[in-house]
C-alpha cells in the first residue's frame, strides 16, 4: 500500500463493505411486491362485490389490514428506488438534488398516508 | 455535478442506431411499467384507501369513475395497469435470472424477453375476462 497516488492509498483494502444495498434492498423488495401484488390481485379479484360495506369489511379485517400495510410499505420503498434510478440516469446537472430530495419526500408521505388510511379504516372498525 | 462535454468527442451508438429486438423492448417496458405504476398506480392506491377510510360518500365519487359516465377511462387505466404490472412481473423474474448469471445466451435471452409479453397479454386478458364476465 503506498501513499502515492488515490489508487495507490486504497489498492488491497478491499471493497468499501457497503454501497450494493440499493441494489439489495431492489431485489428484497421485488420479491415481496411479487407475493404481495399477487395475493392483492387475486383477492381483489375474488371480492363479491366492490361496493362500500364489502371493500370496508375486507380492508379493516386483520387479513386485509396487515398485508395491505406491508403492501404500501414494499411497494413505495421499491417504487421510490426505481424512480431514483431513473433520476439519476436522466438528470444530470443540479436539478438532480433536488428532484431526490422531493422523490423521497413525496414517496415518504405517500406511504404514511396510505397506512393512515388503512389504520383509520381498521380502527373504525365496521360501520353501523 | 454539471456536466459540461465538448462537442467534439464521439459518441456511442444510440437507439435509432440499433435494429430492434424483444430484449430491448422489454428492457424500456420495465422501466415505461415500473415508472406508470410508480406514479399513477401508487396515486390511485393512496386515493382508493383516503377514500375509502373517508366514508360512504367519498368512496362512491371514487368508485364513480369505474362505473358512472366516466368508466371507460377507470377501465383504461385499469386495464393498463394490470398489463404494466403483469409485463413487470414477467420480466422481474427474467431479470432474477440474469441476477444470478443465467440466460445471457441469445436466443434463450431473446425468447424469455418474448415470453414476458406473452404472458402479460395473457395474464391480462384473463383477469378482465374473468372480472367482466367469469365472475357474473
Amino acid at each position: 500500500m503506498g501513499n502515492g497516488t488515490s489508487i495507490g492509498r486504497v489498492r488491497g483494502l478491499g471493497s468499501a463493505k457497503a454501497g450494493a444495498h440499493h441494489f439489495w434492498h431492489q431485489r428484497l423488495t421485488a420479491v415481496s411486491n411479487l407475493v404481495l401484488m399477487l395475493w392483492f390481485v387475486l383477492s381483489l379479484a375474488l371480492l363479491p362485490a366492490y361496493d362500500y360495506d364489502t371493500m370496508f369489511a375486507w380492508v379493516s379485517s386483520a387479513w386485509g389490514a396487515v398485508p395491505l400495510i406491508l403492501l404500501a410499505t414494499s411497494v413505495f420503498y421499491h417504487a421510490k428506488m426505481g424512480l431514483q434510478t431513473v433520476i439519476e440516469d436522466y438528470q444530470h446537472d443540479e436539478t438532480r438534488v433536488v428532484a431526490l430530495i422531493a422523490l423521497n419526500l413525496v414517496y415518504g408521505a405517500g406511504w404514511l398516508f396510505a397506512a393512515f388510511s388503512i389504520l383509520r379504516i381498521a380502527f373504525t372498525g365496521t360501520p353501523a | 455535478m454539471a456536466m459540461v462535454r465538448p462537442k467534439s468527442r464521439p459518441v456511442s451508438p444510440h437507439l435509432q442506431i440499433w435494429r430492434w429486438g424483444p430484449n430491448m423492448l422489454v428492457s424500456i417496458l420495465h422501466r415505461a411499467t415500473g415508472v406508470a405504476m410508480g406514479t399513477v398506480g401508487l396515486a390511485l392506491f393512496v386515493w382508493w384507501l383516503a377514500a375509502l377510510s373517508g366514508g360512504a360518500e367519498s368512496y362512491a365519487r371514487f368508485l364513480s369513475w369505474f362505473t358512472g359516465p366516466f368508466a371507460p377511462v377507470g377501465y383504461l387505466v385499469g386495464i393498463g395497469l394490470s398489463f404494466a404490472l403483469f409485463q413487470h412481473i414477467g420480466n422481474g423474474i427474467r431479470h432474477f435470472f440474469m441476477d444470478i448469471g443465467a440466460n445471457f445466451e441469445l436466443k434463450g435471452n431473446r425468447q424469455s424477453a418474448i415470453a414476458t409479453i406473452v404472458f402479460a397479454a395473457c395474464a391480462t386478458a384473463a383477469l378482465w375476462a374473468w372480472l367482466l364476465v367469469g365472475k357474473h
